[in-house]
Protein backbone atom coordinates (compact mmCIF):
# COMPACT_ATOMS: atom_id res chain seq x y z
CA UNK A 1 0.00 0.00 0.00
CA UNK A 2 2.54 2.19 1.57
CA UNK A 3 4.82 1.57 -1.88
CA UNK A 4 2.00 2.25 -4.33
CA UNK A 5 1.45 5.29 -2.59
CA UNK A 6 4.98 5.95 -3.05
CA UNK A 7 4.94 5.18 -6.83
CA UNK A 8 2.09 7.42 -7.31
CA UNK A 9 4.00 10.57 -5.54
CA UNK A 10 6.38 9.95 -8.07
CA UNK A 11 4.28 9.34 -11.33
CA UNK A 12 2.72 13.08 -10.03
CA UNK A 13 6.24 14.49 -9.54
CA UNK A 14 7.50 13.52 -13.22
CA UNK A 15 4.08 14.44 -14.53
CA UNK A 16 4.84 17.82 -13.09
CA UNK A 17 8.29 18.24 -14.11
CA UNK A 18 7.27 17.57 -17.61
CA UNK A 19 4.25 20.05 -17.50
CA UNK A 20 7.27 22.86 -15.85
CA UNK A 21 9.18 22.32 -19.41
CA UNK A 22 5.87 22.87 -21.64
CA UNK A 23 4.74 25.71 -19.41
CA UNK A 24 8.22 27.55 -19.89
CA UNK A 25 7.22 28.57 -23.69
CA UNK A 26 4.34 30.77 -22.22
CA UNK A 27 6.66 31.96 -19.97
CA UNK A 28 9.11 32.61 -22.74
CA UNK A 29 6.98 34.77 -24.92
CA UNK A 30 5.49 36.76 -22.25
CA UNK A 31 9.27 37.35 -20.47
CA UNK A 32 9.75 38.74 -23.80
CA UNK A 33 6.95 41.07 -24.08
CA UNK A 34 7.56 42.36 -20.41
CA UNK A 35 11.26 42.79 -21.25
CA UNK A 36 10.43 44.93 -24.23
CA UNK A 37 7.68 47.16 -22.70
CA UNK A 38 9.70 47.77 -19.54
CA UNK A 39 12.81 48.71 -20.83
CA UNK A 40 11.17 50.53 -23.54
CA UNK A 41 8.61 52.30 -20.85
CA UNK A 42 11.17 55.04 -19.74
CA UNK A 43 12.00 56.22 -22.83
CA UNK A 44 8.08 57.46 -22.95
CA UNK A 45 8.76 59.94 -19.98
CA UNK A 46 10.69 62.59 -22.29
CA UNK A 47 9.43 60.91 -25.70
CA UNK A 48 5.53 61.73 -26.55
CA UNK A 49 4.55 58.27 -28.43
CA UNK A 50 2.62 59.62 -31.17
CA UNK A 51 5.90 61.55 -32.39
CA UNK A 52 7.72 58.36 -31.57
CA UNK A 53 5.50 56.35 -33.96
CA UNK A 54 4.39 59.12 -36.98
CA UNK A 55 7.68 61.29 -36.45
CA UNK A 56 9.52 61.16 -40.13
CA UNK A 57 13.36 62.41 -38.11
CA UNK A 58 15.35 59.87 -36.08
CA UNK A 59 18.50 61.84 -34.93
CA UNK A 60 18.78 61.16 -30.90
CA UNK A 61 22.38 62.32 -30.90
CA UNK A 62 21.95 65.88 -32.16
CA UNK A 63 23.47 68.43 -29.88
CA UNK A 64 20.36 70.71 -30.21
CA UNK A 65 17.46 68.43 -30.06
CA UNK A 66 17.05 64.89 -29.92
CA UNK A 67 14.27 63.68 -32.42
CA UNK A 68 13.00 60.01 -32.25
CA UNK A 69 10.56 59.83 -34.99
CA UNK A 70 10.30 56.12 -36.19
CA UNK A 71 7.99 56.51 -39.33
CA UNK A 72 11.00 56.15 -42.10
CA UNK A 73 12.15 52.70 -40.41
CA UNK A 74 8.55 51.62 -40.48
CA UNK A 75 8.37 52.69 -43.94
CA UNK A 76 11.67 51.11 -45.15
CA UNK A 77 10.77 47.95 -43.34
CA UNK A 78 7.41 47.56 -45.13
CA UNK A 79 9.05 48.73 -48.35
CA UNK A 80 11.43 46.61 -48.46
CA UNK A 81 9.27 43.74 -47.22
CA UNK A 82 6.57 44.66 -49.72
CA UNK A 83 9.09 44.42 -52.63
CA UNK A 84 10.48 40.80 -51.32
CA UNK A 85 6.53 39.50 -51.11
CA UNK A 86 5.94 40.67 -54.99
CA UNK A 87 8.43 38.62 -56.22
CA UNK A 88 8.58 35.92 -53.72
CA UNK A 89 5.07 35.18 -54.00
CA UNK A 90 4.53 34.75 -57.54
CA UNK A 91 7.43 32.75 -57.94
CA UNK A 92 7.25 30.59 -54.90
CA UNK A 93 3.28 30.04 -56.10
CA UNK A 94 5.13 28.88 -59.72
CA UNK A 95 7.39 26.29 -58.27
CA UNK A 96 4.90 25.05 -55.84
CA UNK A 97 2.55 24.25 -58.66
CA UNK A 98 5.36 23.10 -60.90
CA UNK A 99 5.99 20.65 -58.28
CA UNK A 100 3.02 19.75 -57.41
CA UNK A 101 1.46 19.39 -60.49
CA UNK A 102 3.50 19.37 -63.73
CA UNK A 103 7.12 17.79 -62.07
CA UNK A 104 7.88 14.25 -62.47
CA UNK A 105 8.43 12.84 -58.98
CA UNK A 106 12.15 12.00 -59.78
CA UNK A 107 12.61 16.25 -60.52
CA UNK A 108 10.61 16.83 -57.32
CA UNK A 109 13.62 14.19 -55.47
CA UNK A 110 16.35 16.41 -56.75
CA UNK A 111 14.33 20.28 -56.33
CA UNK A 112 13.64 19.85 -53.16
CA UNK A 113 16.68 19.30 -51.39
CA UNK A 114 17.97 21.89 -52.84
CA UNK A 115 15.11 24.47 -52.20
CA UNK A 116 16.02 23.43 -48.59
CA UNK A 117 19.96 24.47 -48.75
CA UNK A 118 18.39 27.78 -49.97
CA UNK A 119 16.60 27.41 -46.26
CA UNK A 120 19.64 26.13 -44.58
CA UNK A 121 21.89 29.24 -46.10
CA UNK A 122 22.60 32.05 -42.97
CA UNK A 123 21.32 35.33 -42.87
CA UNK A 124 24.88 37.10 -42.75
CA UNK A 125 26.10 35.13 -45.90
CA UNK A 126 23.09 35.73 -47.91
CA UNK A 127 23.42 39.55 -46.58
CA UNK A 128 27.10 39.29 -48.07
CA UNK A 129 26.36 37.53 -51.48
CA UNK A 130 23.93 40.99 -51.57
CA UNK A 131 26.72 43.08 -51.58
CA UNK A 132 28.99 41.08 -53.61
CA UNK A 133 26.95 39.83 -56.51
CA UNK A 134 23.42 41.57 -56.30
CA UNK A 135 24.11 45.35 -55.03
CA UNK A 136 26.96 45.97 -58.38
CA UNK A 137 24.48 44.14 -60.68
CA UNK A 138 21.78 46.97 -59.54
CA UNK A 139 24.04 49.39 -59.39
CA UNK A 140 25.39 48.89 -63.51
CA UNK A 141 21.95 48.34 -64.82
CA UNK A 142 20.01 51.41 -63.31
CA UNK A 143 22.91 53.23 -63.39
CA UNK A 144 23.52 54.33 -59.90
CA UNK A 145 26.41 54.96 -57.99
CA UNK A 146 26.00 51.80 -55.80
CA UNK A 147 23.33 49.18 -55.14
CA UNK A 148 22.96 48.94 -51.82
CA UNK A 149 19.41 49.37 -52.23
CA UNK A 150 15.60 48.92 -50.70
CA UNK A 151 15.71 46.88 -53.86
CA UNK A 152 18.46 44.87 -53.26
CA UNK A 153 17.02 44.07 -49.97
CA UNK A 154 13.90 43.17 -51.65
CA UNK A 155 15.49 40.47 -53.45
CA UNK A 156 17.29 38.93 -51.12
CA UNK A 157 14.58 38.87 -48.52
CA UNK A 158 12.76 37.40 -51.09
CA UNK A 159 14.91 34.62 -51.93
CA UNK A 160 14.73 34.05 -47.82
CA UNK A 161 11.25 33.97 -48.33
CA UNK A 162 10.78 31.59 -51.17
CA UNK A 163 11.72 28.22 -49.17
CA UNK A 164 8.79 28.69 -46.83
CA UNK A 165 6.75 30.10 -49.46
CA UNK A 166 7.15 27.00 -51.59
CA UNK A 167 6.55 24.16 -49.31
CA UNK A 168 4.16 25.35 -47.28
CA UNK A 169 1.76 26.41 -51.00
CA UNK A 170 3.15 22.73 -52.62
CA UNK A 171 1.30 21.24 -49.05
CA UNK A 172 -1.74 22.56 -49.46
CA UNK A 173 -1.85 22.45 -52.98
CA UNK A 174 -0.96 18.63 -52.23
CA UNK A 175 -3.76 18.48 -49.80
CA UNK A 176 -6.89 19.45 -51.99
CA UNK A 177 -8.92 16.64 -52.39
CA UNK A 178 -8.30 14.67 -55.95
CA UNK A 179 -12.21 14.88 -56.30
CA UNK A 180 -11.89 18.34 -57.46
CA UNK A 181 -9.40 18.32 -60.10
CA UNK A 182 -10.95 15.27 -61.18
CA UNK A 183 -14.48 17.02 -61.65
CA UNK A 184 -12.71 19.63 -63.39
CA UNK A 185 -10.74 17.58 -65.83
CA UNK A 186 -13.71 15.03 -66.59
CA UNK A 187 -15.93 18.41 -67.52
CA UNK A 188 -13.45 19.30 -70.70
CA UNK A 189 -10.86 21.43 -68.75
CA UNK A 190 -7.39 21.18 -69.43
CA UNK A 191 -4.85 20.62 -66.43
CA UNK A 192 -3.81 24.47 -67.18
CA UNK A 193 -7.38 25.01 -66.28
CA UNK A 194 -7.80 22.71 -63.56
CA UNK A 195 -4.58 24.01 -61.94
CA UNK A 196 -5.36 28.25 -62.61
CA UNK A 197 -9.38 27.95 -61.46
CA UNK A 198 -9.69 24.92 -59.24
CA UNK A 199 -6.93 24.31 -57.51
CA UNK A 200 -5.30 27.32 -56.34
CA UNK A 201 -8.51 28.74 -55.43
CA UNK A 202 -8.71 25.79 -53.48
CA UNK A 203 -5.70 25.80 -52.01
CA UNK A 204 -5.60 30.03 -51.08
CA UNK A 205 -5.76 29.54 -47.31
CA UNK A 206 -2.68 27.92 -47.26
CA UNK A 207 -1.34 29.86 -50.04
CA UNK A 208 -2.32 33.11 -48.18
CA UNK A 209 -0.52 31.51 -44.70
CA UNK A 210 2.57 30.83 -46.15
CA UNK A 211 2.69 34.26 -47.72
CA UNK A 212 1.91 35.63 -44.43
CA UNK A 213 4.97 32.83 -42.60
CA UNK A 214 7.10 34.79 -45.25
CA UNK A 215 6.34 38.58 -44.19
CA UNK A 216 6.55 37.55 -40.93
CA UNK A 217 10.18 36.42 -41.41
CA UNK A 218 11.36 39.37 -43.68
CA UNK A 219 10.22 41.89 -41.30
CA UNK A 220 12.03 40.89 -38.70
CA UNK A 221 15.10 40.00 -40.66
CA UNK A 222 18.29 41.58 -39.56
CA UNK A 223 21.43 40.72 -41.24
CA UNK A 224 20.54 40.57 -44.80
CA UNK A 225 19.19 44.38 -44.60
CA UNK A 226 21.59 45.97 -42.40
CA UNK A 227 24.37 44.67 -44.61
CA UNK A 228 22.58 45.26 -48.28
CA UNK A 229 20.48 48.46 -48.05
CA UNK A 230 23.12 50.96 -47.10
CA UNK A 231 21.12 52.06 -44.16
CA UNK A 232 21.04 56.13 -45.15
CA UNK A 233 18.28 57.33 -42.78
CA UNK A 234 16.29 59.91 -45.20
CA UNK A 235 12.68 59.09 -45.40
CA UNK A 236 11.62 57.16 -48.35
CA UNK A 237 9.23 58.23 -50.81
CA UNK A 238 7.82 55.99 -53.74
CA UNK A 239 8.39 55.02 -56.39
CA UNK A 240 12.12 55.98 -56.58
CA UNK A 241 12.75 54.82 -52.91
CA UNK A 242 13.38 51.48 -54.19
CA UNK A 243 16.71 52.87 -55.72
CA UNK A 244 17.65 54.55 -52.56
CA UNK A 245 19.40 53.19 -49.88
CA UNK A 246 17.00 53.07 -46.97
CA UNK A 247 17.58 51.63 -43.02
CA UNK A 248 14.87 49.36 -41.47
CA UNK A 249 13.75 48.47 -38.08
CA UNK A 250 16.12 45.71 -37.32
CA UNK A 251 19.01 47.14 -38.95
CA UNK A 252 18.77 50.63 -36.62
CA UNK A 253 18.73 48.32 -33.71
CA UNK A 254 21.92 46.65 -34.62
CA UNK A 255 23.92 49.66 -35.69
CA UNK A 256 23.01 51.69 -32.50
CA UNK A 257 22.62 49.46 -29.71
CA UNK A 258 26.51 48.38 -29.82
CA UNK A 259 27.47 52.55 -29.41
CA UNK A 260 24.49 53.89 -27.23
CA UNK A 261 25.50 54.31 -23.41
CA UNK A 262 23.42 52.28 -21.08
CA UNK A 263 19.73 53.58 -19.38
CA UNK A 264 19.83 56.89 -21.25
CA UNK A 265 16.48 57.72 -23.63
CA UNK A 266 18.10 56.97 -26.92
CA UNK A 267 19.28 53.20 -25.58
CA UNK A 268 15.46 52.81 -24.07
CA UNK A 269 13.94 54.25 -27.35
CA UNK A 270 15.95 50.89 -29.29
CA UNK A 271 14.24 49.15 -27.06
CA UNK A 272 10.83 50.43 -28.00
CA UNK A 273 11.47 49.98 -31.25
CA UNK A 274 12.13 46.28 -30.52
CA UNK A 275 8.56 46.78 -28.96
CA UNK A 276 6.92 48.02 -32.30
CA UNK A 277 8.91 45.05 -34.28
CA UNK A 278 7.71 42.25 -31.76
CA UNK A 279 3.86 43.36 -32.22
CA UNK A 280 4.44 43.96 -35.45
CA UNK A 281 5.45 40.50 -36.39
CA UNK A 282 3.52 39.15 -33.65
CA UNK A 283 0.22 39.73 -35.49
CA UNK A 284 1.18 39.07 -38.52
CA UNK A 285 2.11 35.45 -37.73
CA UNK A 286 -0.99 35.63 -35.57
CA UNK A 287 -3.44 35.99 -38.65
CA UNK A 288 -1.29 33.54 -40.83
CA UNK A 289 -1.96 30.68 -37.79
CA UNK A 290 -5.50 31.89 -37.44
CA UNK A 291 -5.90 31.07 -41.77
CA UNK A 292 -4.00 27.67 -41.56
CA UNK A 293 -5.53 26.38 -38.88
CA UNK A 294 -8.71 27.08 -40.91
CA UNK A 295 -7.42 25.39 -43.86
CA UNK A 296 -6.79 22.35 -41.66
CA UNK A 297 -10.12 22.14 -39.91
CA UNK A 298 -11.67 22.27 -43.05
CA UNK A 299 -9.65 19.44 -44.40
CA UNK A 300 -10.48 17.58 -41.84
CA UNK B 1 -11.48 21.60 -82.84
CA UNK B 2 -9.77 25.12 -82.62
CA UNK B 3 -11.15 25.97 -79.92
CA UNK B 4 -8.93 23.01 -77.81
CA UNK B 5 -5.70 23.82 -80.13
CA UNK B 6 -5.91 27.28 -77.93
CA UNK B 7 -6.57 25.24 -75.00
CA UNK B 8 -3.39 23.19 -75.53
CA UNK B 9 -1.08 26.34 -76.42
CA UNK B 10 -2.32 28.49 -73.46
CA UNK B 11 -1.71 25.25 -71.41
CA UNK B 12 1.95 25.31 -73.01
CA UNK B 13 2.97 28.56 -71.85
CA UNK B 14 1.48 28.60 -69.11
CA UNK B 15 3.57 25.49 -67.75
CA UNK B 16 6.37 27.31 -69.53
CA UNK B 17 5.88 30.25 -66.90
CA UNK B 18 6.09 27.59 -64.11
CA UNK B 19 9.15 26.31 -65.50
CA UNK B 20 10.69 29.23 -65.44
CA UNK B 21 10.00 29.85 -62.08
CA UNK B 22 11.77 26.95 -60.96
CA UNK B 23 14.68 27.48 -63.36
CA UNK B 24 15.27 30.87 -61.99
CA UNK B 25 15.59 29.76 -57.93
CA UNK B 26 17.19 26.81 -58.68
CA UNK B 27 20.05 29.37 -60.92
CA UNK B 28 20.00 31.82 -57.71
CA UNK B 29 20.80 28.74 -55.25
CA UNK B 30 23.55 27.70 -57.42
CA UNK B 31 24.92 31.04 -58.39
CA UNK B 32 25.31 31.39 -54.73
CA UNK B 33 26.90 27.81 -53.75
CA UNK B 34 29.20 28.73 -57.20
CA UNK B 35 30.32 32.02 -56.08
CA UNK B 36 30.95 31.45 -52.50
CA UNK B 37 32.77 28.07 -53.59
CA UNK B 38 34.95 29.99 -56.10
CA UNK B 39 36.13 32.98 -54.97
CA UNK B 40 35.88 30.94 -50.74
CA UNK B 41 38.29 27.96 -52.01
CA UNK B 42 41.45 30.08 -52.95
CA UNK B 43 41.57 31.16 -49.42
CA UNK B 44 41.27 27.66 -47.55
CA UNK B 45 44.47 26.01 -46.60
CA UNK B 46 45.14 24.41 -43.08
CA UNK B 47 46.83 27.82 -42.21
CA UNK B 48 43.51 29.84 -42.44
CA UNK B 49 41.93 27.15 -40.54
CA UNK B 50 44.06 26.87 -37.78
CA UNK B 51 45.75 30.19 -37.13
CA UNK B 52 44.09 33.07 -35.85
CA UNK B 53 43.80 36.77 -37.52
CA UNK B 54 47.14 38.93 -37.52
CA UNK B 55 48.39 42.40 -38.92
CA UNK B 56 45.06 44.26 -37.87
CA UNK B 57 42.80 41.03 -39.56
CA UNK B 58 44.22 41.68 -42.72
CA UNK B 59 46.13 38.34 -42.61
CA UNK B 60 46.27 35.08 -40.66
CA UNK B 61 43.06 32.45 -40.03
CA UNK B 62 39.60 32.27 -38.43
CA UNK B 63 40.55 29.47 -35.72
CA UNK B 64 39.35 31.73 -32.91
CA UNK B 65 35.94 32.43 -34.86
CA UNK B 66 35.55 28.45 -35.46
CA UNK B 67 36.55 27.69 -32.16
CA UNK B 68 33.80 30.48 -30.21
CA UNK B 69 31.22 29.46 -32.54
CA UNK B 70 31.78 25.88 -31.82
CA UNK B 71 31.42 26.82 -27.85
CA UNK B 72 28.58 28.66 -28.08
CA UNK B 73 26.85 25.60 -30.12
CA UNK B 74 26.94 23.35 -27.74
CA UNK B 75 25.70 25.71 -24.55
CA UNK B 76 23.08 26.28 -26.89
CA UNK B 77 22.65 22.74 -27.10
CA UNK B 78 22.63 21.99 -23.66
CA UNK B 79 20.25 24.51 -22.87
CA UNK B 80 17.68 23.97 -25.52
CA UNK B 81 18.22 20.05 -26.07
CA UNK B 82 16.59 18.69 -22.88
CA UNK B 83 14.13 21.32 -21.89
CA UNK B 84 12.84 21.03 -25.76
CA UNK B 85 12.04 17.49 -25.17
CA UNK B 86 10.62 17.86 -21.99
CA UNK B 87 8.34 20.20 -23.08
CA UNK B 88 7.35 17.58 -26.49
CA UNK B 89 7.44 14.74 -23.98
CA UNK B 90 4.63 16.66 -21.69
CA UNK B 91 2.97 17.95 -25.26
CA UNK B 92 3.06 14.85 -26.78
CA UNK B 93 2.24 12.15 -23.65
CA UNK B 94 0.85 13.75 -20.96
CA UNK B 95 -1.29 17.10 -22.29
CA UNK B 96 -5.17 16.78 -22.84
CA UNK B 97 -7.01 18.66 -25.04
CA UNK B 98 -7.54 21.70 -22.47
CA UNK B 99 -7.23 25.37 -23.34
CA UNK B 100 -3.84 25.62 -21.31
CA UNK B 101 -2.69 23.16 -23.67
CA UNK B 102 -3.68 25.56 -26.74
CA UNK B 103 -1.96 28.62 -25.25
CA UNK B 104 1.45 26.37 -25.05
CA UNK B 105 1.33 25.28 -28.76
CA UNK B 106 0.31 28.85 -29.88
CA UNK B 107 2.68 30.10 -27.67
CA UNK B 108 5.68 28.14 -29.31
CA UNK B 109 4.21 28.85 -32.56
CA UNK B 110 4.66 32.53 -32.09
CA UNK B 111 8.01 32.50 -30.30
CA UNK B 112 9.21 30.80 -33.33
CA UNK B 113 8.15 33.55 -35.12
CA UNK B 114 9.91 36.34 -32.93
CA UNK B 115 12.87 38.34 -34.85
CA UNK B 116 16.07 37.31 -33.73
CA UNK B 117 17.41 40.91 -32.96
CA UNK B 118 14.28 40.67 -30.43
CA UNK B 119 15.97 37.61 -28.69
CA UNK B 120 19.03 39.68 -28.91
CA UNK B 121 17.85 42.46 -26.93
CA UNK B 122 16.12 39.71 -24.66
CA UNK B 123 18.90 38.30 -24.07
CA UNK B 124 20.92 41.87 -23.07
CA UNK B 125 18.24 42.56 -20.30
CA UNK B 126 18.02 39.15 -18.90
CA UNK B 127 21.78 37.06 -19.40
CA UNK B 128 23.75 40.08 -19.40
CA UNK B 129 22.15 42.62 -17.30
CA UNK B 130 19.93 41.10 -14.56
CA UNK B 131 21.23 37.71 -14.10
CA UNK B 132 24.97 39.69 -14.37
CA UNK B 133 26.56 37.09 -16.92
CA UNK B 134 27.76 40.08 -18.87
CA UNK B 135 28.69 40.00 -22.44
CA UNK B 136 30.07 36.23 -22.57
CA UNK B 137 30.00 33.09 -24.32
CA UNK B 138 27.69 31.83 -21.40
CA UNK B 139 24.99 35.18 -22.51
CA UNK B 140 25.07 34.34 -26.14
CA UNK B 141 24.59 30.45 -25.90
CA UNK B 142 21.55 30.94 -23.61
CA UNK B 143 19.97 33.53 -25.86
CA UNK B 144 20.63 31.44 -29.04
CA UNK B 145 19.41 28.35 -26.84
CA UNK B 146 16.22 30.54 -26.35
CA UNK B 147 15.54 30.73 -29.45
CA UNK B 148 16.43 27.35 -30.58
CA UNK B 149 13.76 26.20 -28.60
CA UNK B 150 10.55 26.32 -30.10
CA UNK B 151 12.51 24.31 -32.93
CA UNK B 152 13.47 21.34 -30.80
CA UNK B 153 10.11 21.40 -29.29
CA UNK B 154 8.36 21.27 -33.05
CA UNK B 155 11.43 18.66 -33.93
CA UNK B 156 11.38 16.13 -30.75
CA UNK B 157 7.24 16.27 -30.86
CA UNK B 158 7.06 15.17 -34.94
CA UNK B 159 9.59 12.12 -33.37
CA UNK B 160 6.84 11.55 -30.98
CA UNK B 161 4.36 11.38 -32.87
CA UNK B 162 6.09 8.71 -35.41
CA UNK B 163 5.75 6.20 -31.96
CA UNK B 164 2.55 3.67 -32.43
CA UNK B 165 -0.09 3.98 -29.66
CA UNK B 166 0.32 0.57 -29.59
CA UNK B 167 4.37 0.45 -27.86
CA UNK B 168 2.73 2.40 -25.03
CA UNK B 169 -0.43 0.46 -24.76
CA UNK B 170 1.81 -2.99 -23.98
CA UNK B 171 3.82 -1.32 -21.46
CA UNK B 172 0.67 -0.05 -19.83
CA UNK B 173 -1.68 -3.20 -19.96
CA UNK B 174 1.87 -5.38 -18.37
CA UNK B 175 0.56 -2.85 -15.35
CA UNK B 176 3.81 -0.42 -16.11
CA UNK B 177 2.85 3.38 -14.92
CA UNK B 178 2.89 6.05 -17.66
CA UNK B 179 6.63 7.31 -16.82
CA UNK B 180 7.76 3.30 -16.73
CA UNK B 181 5.71 3.17 -20.56
CA UNK B 182 7.18 6.38 -21.76
CA UNK B 183 10.77 5.57 -20.42
CA UNK B 184 11.03 1.47 -21.82
CA UNK B 185 8.88 1.84 -24.58
CA UNK B 186 8.20 5.15 -26.62
CA UNK B 187 11.90 7.00 -25.33
CA UNK B 188 14.02 4.33 -26.83
CA UNK B 189 12.66 4.50 -30.15
CA UNK B 190 11.89 8.55 -30.44
CA UNK B 191 14.85 9.88 -29.10
CA UNK B 192 17.38 9.11 -31.98
CA UNK B 193 14.64 11.30 -34.17
CA UNK B 194 14.11 13.71 -31.08
CA UNK B 195 18.16 14.33 -31.96
CA UNK B 196 18.18 14.99 -35.70
CA UNK B 197 15.16 17.30 -35.35
CA UNK B 198 17.46 19.25 -33.19
CA UNK B 199 20.77 19.10 -35.03
CA UNK B 200 18.76 21.05 -37.73
CA UNK B 201 17.73 23.99 -35.16
CA UNK B 202 21.30 24.14 -33.93
CA UNK B 203 22.35 24.08 -37.55
CA UNK B 204 20.71 27.44 -38.14
CA UNK B 205 21.48 28.48 -34.65
CA UNK B 206 24.87 28.47 -35.45
CA UNK B 207 24.58 30.64 -38.40
CA UNK B 208 23.03 33.19 -36.59
CA UNK B 209 24.36 36.77 -35.90
CA UNK B 210 21.92 39.17 -34.80
CA UNK B 211 21.18 37.14 -31.27
CA UNK B 212 25.00 37.27 -30.23
CA UNK B 213 25.96 40.44 -31.59
CA UNK B 214 25.35 42.51 -28.18
CA UNK B 215 25.64 39.18 -25.70
CA UNK B 216 28.57 38.18 -26.00
CA UNK B 217 30.12 37.98 -29.87
CA UNK B 218 33.78 40.08 -30.33
CA UNK B 219 35.09 41.74 -32.59
CA UNK B 220 38.63 40.59 -32.81
CA UNK B 221 40.55 38.75 -29.34
CA UNK B 222 43.70 38.08 -29.06
CA UNK B 223 43.44 35.39 -27.47
CA UNK B 224 40.75 32.14 -27.02
CA UNK B 225 37.82 32.26 -24.30
CA UNK B 226 39.62 30.47 -21.33
CA UNK B 227 36.30 30.43 -19.12
CA UNK B 228 32.13 30.85 -20.13
CA UNK B 229 32.28 34.77 -18.87
CA UNK B 230 34.61 35.65 -21.44
CA UNK B 231 33.54 36.71 -24.86
CA UNK B 232 34.52 35.41 -28.10
CA UNK B 233 34.66 35.13 -31.74
CA UNK B 234 32.03 33.96 -33.78
CA UNK B 235 31.90 32.84 -37.29
CA UNK B 236 29.02 34.51 -38.39
CA UNK B 237 29.61 38.00 -36.69
CA UNK B 238 33.43 37.37 -38.17
CA UNK B 239 31.74 37.64 -41.63
CA UNK B 240 30.14 40.41 -40.83
CA UNK B 241 33.09 42.34 -40.17
CA UNK B 242 35.32 41.70 -42.75
CA UNK B 243 32.30 42.46 -45.28
CA UNK B 244 31.25 46.23 -44.03
CA UNK B 245 33.28 46.77 -40.45
CA UNK B 246 36.44 46.33 -41.46
CA UNK B 247 39.15 49.23 -42.53
CA UNK B 248 40.04 47.90 -45.11
CA UNK B 249 37.36 46.12 -46.47
CA UNK B 250 38.31 45.27 -50.81
CA UNK B 251 41.96 44.32 -48.83
CA UNK B 252 40.27 41.36 -46.76
CA UNK B 253 37.28 40.57 -49.50
CA UNK B 254 39.13 37.05 -50.00
CA UNK B 255 39.15 36.39 -46.26
CA UNK B 256 35.62 36.88 -45.95
CA UNK B 257 34.59 34.59 -48.68
CA UNK B 258 36.83 32.31 -46.98
CA UNK B 259 34.96 32.53 -43.87
CA UNK B 260 31.47 32.44 -45.44
CA UNK B 261 32.39 29.49 -47.09
CA UNK B 262 33.64 27.98 -43.88
CA UNK B 263 30.51 28.44 -42.48
CA UNK B 264 28.41 27.37 -45.15
CA UNK B 265 30.35 24.06 -45.28
CA UNK B 266 29.58 23.98 -41.33
CA UNK B 267 25.98 24.54 -41.67
CA UNK B 268 25.21 22.58 -44.47
CA UNK B 269 27.06 19.89 -43.06
CA UNK B 270 25.18 19.81 -40.07
CA UNK B 271 21.78 19.46 -41.59
CA UNK B 272 23.36 16.94 -44.16
CA UNK B 273 24.20 14.74 -40.94
CA UNK B 274 21.36 15.17 -39.80
CA UNK B 275 18.87 13.98 -42.82
CA UNK B 276 21.56 11.13 -43.77
CA UNK B 277 20.18 10.06 -40.05
CA UNK B 278 17.34 10.62 -40.47
CA UNK B 279 16.85 8.75 -43.87
CA UNK B 280 18.72 5.64 -42.29
CA UNK B 281 16.32 5.73 -38.76
CA UNK B 282 13.24 5.41 -41.80
CA UNK B 283 14.85 2.56 -43.63
CA UNK B 284 15.54 0.63 -40.39
CA UNK B 285 11.85 1.62 -38.84
CA UNK B 286 10.72 -0.11 -41.95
Amino acid sequence: MQKKRLANLKEAAIRAFFFTCGVLAILALVGIFVTLITTAFPAFKEINIGQFLSGKTWDPTSPEKAEYGILSMIVSTLLVTGGALAIAVPIGIGVAAYLSDVAHWRVREVVKPIVEILAAIPSVVIGFLGMVLFAPAISKIFHIGHGLTALNGSLLLAVMALPTIISISEDSLNAVPAAYSEASLALGASRWQTLVRVKVPAALSGIIAASMLGMGRAIGETMTVLMATGNSRTFPHLPQAFLESVRTMTANIAIELGEVPYYTTHYYALFAIGLVLFIMTFVVNLVADVVLNKYQEREQ
Amino acid sequence: MKKSTSKNIRQMFGFLALRICLYLVLAVVLLFLYDIGRKGGGSISWAFLSQAPRRGMTEGGIFPAIFGTFIVTMITAVLSIPLGMCAAIYLNEYAKQTRLTRIIRLSIRNLSGVPSIVYGLFGVILFVNILHFGTSLLSAGLTLGLMTLPWTITASEEALKTIPNSYREGALALGATKWQSIRTNVLPYAVPGMLTGTVLGLARAAGETAPIMFTGAAFFLPMLPKSLEDQFMALPYHLYIMATQHHAILQVRPLAYGTALVLIVLVLGMNMTAVIIRYRLRRKQR
